[in-house]
């Protein structure tokens, strides 16, 4: 549904010229939900703005929907819904008349535009503010205001920009509960950035980690996961911790052991799988085994992995 | 046939928002008249035309400054739409990026048709007479002036997007033009380097040429040049800011 090679842009100053993107690859398919992540100053709303055709880019492509980003902006238009950042909803305008008049720019007749507004103020619960102006609603509110715009011609592609920046937990989860229900009742394809991981974790089926301008890690959050950190197993033993360690040493799977005091700490792979074979091998060991917790890592564990990894090597780079 | 109908659709919202904002009409419609009553006595005054009425040199040289000072500020509630995103989310819909900008500067216009009838009322009132023919062809000018310093203040509100470097630089480009105008006075009390400069200033043409058809004379050489240059103006103008409108940057 989205596919983009080479993505790159560059702002040139009086001061010189600055990479923001220094050049993305990167596929979305239909009906998938993919996250965009990455610290502030990545490059991750420069895209956005480049795929929602408000940037030019300095080079590379992009096919949107079946249509070239670059020689084809009005049909790209026609097929992506985008809600940045700051919204976009008219703070002094009366909510039903803004959502309309969304829908009029995007070709439809005066009641076709009329029936969207009510279908999508339905969908998104907030016909009791369709009356108001924006100015006066509440962040959660306002976000809501702001994605019933963004879908009223029914887009099957939508961008959206840091999405529950600044919102409640109970806001959040609505929004992404409503995210999940695009998908479901209409197979918009979503491509989202987000500074949450929790958010990508939830939601996504699919992870891009840009840094740098560069797209620096790219799979499912599981898989991600997986791949760059490990599992943690501790384990609190009543005795003989030098023979528990050698066990856990020799076992398959286990990386490392530290120890504290009667506590180990392994890190592994599959903790789930591996854990009842540690056990049964400490058992063999005549080891008491007291407690054991299994931790798995976060998001933010493999976002703080790739994107210092990526500092150091740029920084090795630099020195060679 | 797209354009026009997203300019209507546009426009429409336009008005309708410029409505619910109660004050602002009023301000709008009571400001020109304040020219009128503060400053006009003192020009009958001043400025004793030879059997002729002072009012009517006056008068179109006061619609010209409330152009410039009304419709050239335009762009001062372009800002708040680019800051809330509301302008963004526009140029994400397929509608045409001239209709964006027309559906703007037509709003303007129709609030400066209405202030211009405001102040045609009240001039009445005070002793304006004045060809008919010539009031008309008159507005006719305004729109086209009209939709220069709407363009143009829009264009410079995208390049200077917030208002405390907007305001100044408007200001400081409002000013001269009006003094070089022969807005309040005429430019022929001027000396000549004064003039030489005033001379680059297109609104001097547009004031020349609203007085001439004001006195019902319709084939002067300030007529023809007036027109020219208000033509050639809202052109340039609009080519102008519908490049910056239609860009993809910021």
């Amino acid at each position: 549904m989205i596919q983009v090679s080479g993505l790159a842009k560059t702002f040139s100053s009086k001061k010189g010229n600055v990479t923001a993107v220094a050049g993305v690859d990167f596929e979305v398919g239909a009906g998938e939900i993919v996250g965009f992540l990455g610290p502030n100053g990545a490059g991750k709303t420069t895209t956005m703005r480049m795929l929602t055709t408000l940037l030019k880019p300095s080079g590379g492509s992009a096919i949107i929907a079946g249509h070239d980003l670059l020689r084809a902006s009005g049909d790209v238009r026609r097929k992506i819904g985008y809600v940045s950042q700051t919204g976009g909803a008219k703070p002094a305008a009366i909510i039903r008349n803004d959502i309309a008049l969304q829908g009029r720019l995007h070709g439809m007749s005066k009641s076709e535009a009329q029936a969207r507004t009510a279908a999508v103020l339905a969908e998104f619960e907030i016909e009791d503010l369709a009356e108001r102006t924006s100015a006066t609603l509440s962040g959660g509110q306002r976000r809501r205001v702001d994605m019933a715009l963004g879908l009223i011609h029914r887009p099957p592609v939508l961008f959206l920009d840091e999405p529950t920046a600044n919102l409640d937990p109970q806001s959040r989860a609505l929004v992404w509960s409503h995210i999940r229900r695009l998908r479901e009742e209409h197979g918009t394809t979503v491509f989202l950035s987000t500074h949450y991981l929790d958010e990508a974790d939830h939601l996504c089926d699919r992870v891009l980690i840009i840094d740098q301008g560069r797209v620096v890690a790219e799979d499912s959050p599981e898989r991600l996961k997986a791949a760059i950190a490990h599992d943690t197993i501790q384990i609190d033993v009543a005795d003989a911790v030098d023979q528990a360690m050698d066990t856990l040493a020799r076992a398959d799977g286990v990386h490392s052991v530290t120890v504290d005091g009667y506590s180990l700490s392994l890190a592994c792979d599959h903790a789930d799988q591996t854990l009842s074979v540690l056990l049964r091998q400490l058992d063999l060991a005549q080891v008491r085994v007291e407690s054991v917790r299994v931790l798995k890592p976060s998001l933010d564990d493999v976002f703080m992995a790739i994107t210092q990894r990526d500092r150091t090597e740029t920084a090795e780079h630099a020195n060679a | 046939m797209h354009t026009f109908r997203e300019t209507m659709i546009v426009f429409r919202d336009e008005v309708s928002g410029s409505l619910r904002n109660r004050v602002g009409i009023a301000i709008g419609l009571i400001q020109p008249c304040v020219y009128l009553v503060l400053f006009g006595p003192l020009l009958t005054k001043a400025l004793p035309t030879e059997g002729g009425n002072a009012w009517r040199l006056y008068i179109p040289g006061l619609l010209v400054q409330l152009g410039l000072f009304t419709v050239g500020y335009a762009g001062f509630n372009l800002i708040p739409d680019m800051r809330s995103g509301y302008l963004e989310r526009l140029r994400v819909t397929p509608a045409s990026r001239l209709a964006l900008l027309l559906g703007r500067v037509m709003r303007d216009l129709v609030l400066l048709m209405i202030q211009l009838l405001c102040v045609l009322a009240a001039g009445l009132g005070f002793g304006l007479r004045a060809s008919l023919p010539g009031v008309a062809a008159a507005a006719g000018f305004m729109m086209l002036l009209g939709i220069s310093l709407a363009s143009l203040s829009y264009l410079l509100a995208l390049k200077l997007p917030v208002e405390y470097t907007f305001a100044p630089v408007l200001n400081g480009i409002c000013l001269p033009l009006m003094l070089l105008s022969g807005i309040l006075l005429p430019m022929t009390f001027a000396p000549d380097w004064l003039r030489g400069i005033s001379d680059a200033n297109p609104l001097l043409y547009v004031v020349d040429a609203m007085r001439d058809l004001f006195d019902g004379q319709f084939t002067t050489r300030p007529v023809a040049l007036g027109a020219l240059v208000v033509v050639l103006l809202a052109a340039a103008s609009v080519r102008l800011s519908i490049r910056v409108f239609g860009q993809r940057n910021s």
